[in-house]
């Protein structure tokens, strides 16, 4: 009897909690149907497809996402391989260095990135080049509590010693250590972590905005302020999105225990 | 192994080469991180002639500036709490095995998915869904009567009671779809940590069910909810677009005021707004603190 009781009320709970998810993307999709007046089209997405600074910015994100990536993994992989092998006892320290990206907030960490290097010795806010610098380290500090935490999840998994003395007994250097033996070990962890840190690239406003450069956010940004139909389409396409990135996640990670994601 | 490397003070140095490898780290570290942080916190201390002076938190008698803060602590107190309740129920309905399996399972990608979705498109979602034209709006106005003399009644459009999206209460529904799942994800680990042993040992010890979640599962569950509601502030406190694009930046957050600061220097004065950012970092430095205090206290027992 009372467990019946329990039983409605946990599926009440997860009832409504599904609505909180699948009501307000449904009624974006349905929303972003109705740019044509009367009938349901798929006017909306032509309209952003045919945009030419959609494609651009979403070619930008994406190539900011990959160039963040790759200097990600060779920042860090190298770095937790090194506190493995190395420096162990620097473990809970750099549990607590990489959690600090949480404690500056975006838009505090971009206002100290403006006024540090926008002004001399370094200037780089005066190229486009010198602020995609900026824009790369800062995309690379936002990210790096996901990225670590997948490296760090990963190398724990493995047992990096045994390998490292088997290849190093084997006459490999370190550096054939760590591109043929531990990173073919850490692929699922590596691109767990490389798979989050784009669709964070992706949908970040904050750099793109105020170092004004046309990523994919600010563009977003732009046309919620200019129109009605097509924020709609965005959202869905950057719902997609993000379900493919975690998506990924999942179908490479199956069976094995994932780092936890969480937060922005 | 820290202890015999103290033993043998030879291996000190050595103990401090072995940290060379994380040079490139730790400049990378310095540099984006550090460096922008010291400056905004060495300018929050000086006045424009760079002289030292504590002035610049007078933005807390500076009613706009203080507003602010109260405005941003407030949506995220609220939201964490509304955020934390919401997302502890759910999580509990699917860890304990008292929903159908396919349900759980929906219910635990989505949380994953949704604690990662924010931003601009979370409020191009909410305002095609609630907003003034919205889908939902739309639907609910449509429901109308004919009144006594004939006239249309419609008596549901909610913009007529009083809700508007482009508000607090639009806000805190926005944020509440990224709060509530990012609570699923940081406390089902530790509901899956309580063990059927205790329901059972309670039961044959004569305790009813609220017993046992008043005197077994409480005190034990409390580190870790406190910390994830924790989390889900820091969470709402720092997040910046889904409010600007959501209100066009009319609700005067921390984050929101810091933004226009940068634009435009609103305060009239560029060392208060590193006042301001500094505020920011204090709260949320104390904010994850208390998480990963909290989150160490759980940790000891998961395990085990």
């Amino acid at each position: 009897m009372t467990r019946q009781k329990k039983n409605s009320w946990a599926i009440f709970w997860a009832v409504l909690a599904m609505l909180y998810f699948f009501v307000p993307m449904l009624g974006t999709f349905i929303f972003s149907l109705r740019m044509k007046r009367g009938v349901l089209s798929l006017m909306a997405y032509q309209s952003v497809l045919a945009d030419r600074h959609f494609l651009e910015s979403f070619r930008y994100s994406a190539t900011m996402g990959i160039i963040t990536v790759t200097i990600s993994v060779l920042l860090l992989l190298p770095t937790v391989y090194w506190i493995y092998i190395k420096a162990p006892w620097m473990r809970a320290a750099m549990d607590i260095i990489t959690i600090l990206p949480f404690v500056v907030p975006v838009i505090v960490l971009v206002f100290g990135l403006i006024r540090t290097f926008g002004r001399p010795p370094f200037q780089l806010t005066l190229t486009t080049f010198g602020t995609d610098i900026l824009m790369t380290a800062g995309y690379v500090i936002i990210t790096m509590p996901y990225m670590y935490r997948a490296i760090d999840v990963g190398m724990r998994s493995v047992d990096v010693r045994t390998l490292t003395e088997a290849a190093q007994s084997l006459g490999s250097n370190w550096l054939q250590v760590l591109t043929q033996v531990i990173l073919p070990n850490l692929r699922i962890a590596v691109l767990s972590g490389a798979l989050i840190c784009f669709a964070t690239v992706m949908g970040e406003l904050i750099l793109g905005d105020f170092l004004v450069r046309p990523a994919l956010g600010s563009y977003m940004a732009g046309v919620g302020r200019s129109k009605a139909y097509e924020p709609a389409a965005l959202a869905i396409i950057s719902y997609g999105l993000t379900w493919l990135c975690l998506g990924l996640i999942q179908y490479f990670s199956r069976g094995r225990e994932s780092g936890q994601l969480t937060g922005r | 192994m820290d202890k015999s490397l103290k033993r043998q003070p030879l291996k000190d140095p050595e103990r401090w080469k072995n940290l060379i490898g994380l040079l490139p780290f730790f400049l990378f570290i310095a540099f984006f991180l550090v460096m922008p942080s010291i400056t905004l916190f060495s300018g929050a201390f000086q006045d424009t002639n760079g002289h030292f002076t504590l002035s610049n938190f007078s933005f807390l008698h500076n009613t706009f500036a203080l507003k602010s803060y109260l405005t941003s602590i407030w949506v995220s107190l609220i939201t964490s709490v509304i955020g934390g309740a919401f997302g502890f129920f759910v999580a509990y309905a699917t860890t304990s095995g008292r929903t159908p399996r396919w349900m759980s399972s929906i219910l635990t990608t989505f949380s994953g998915l949704a604690a990662n979705f924010g931003g601009v498109p979370l409020a191009f979602a909410f305002i095609a869904t609630l907003g003034r034209t919205g889908f939902i709006t739309a639907l609910l106005k449509g429901i109308c009567f004919n009144g006594a003399d004939g006239a249309a009644i419609c008596p549901f459009n909610p913009y007529d009671h009083g809700f508007n999206l482009y508000s607090v209460v639009g806000l805190i529904l926005a944020y509440t779809y990224f709060q509530f799942p990012l609570m699923v994800l940081t406390i089902t680990p530790a509901l899956e940590g309580l063990k059927k042993e205790w329901v059972e040992a309670s039961t044959n010890l004569g305790s009813s069910s609220a017993q046992y979640w008043r005197y077994v599962a409480l005190p034990v569950l409390l580190p870790s909810l406190l910390g994830a509601t924790i989390l889900l502030f820091g969470n709402a406190f720092g997040a910046y677009a889904t409010a600007q694009a959501l209100t066009g930046g009319s609700i005067y957050l921390v984050t929101i005021m810091i933004g226009q600061q940068i634009r435009g220097d609103v305060l009239g004065n560029p060392n208060e707004g590193y006042a301001l950012a500094f505020g920011m970092v204090v709260i949320m430095s104390l904010t994850i603190f208390l998480y990963v205090m909290l989150q160490r206290k759980t940790a000891r027992w998961i395990k085990s």
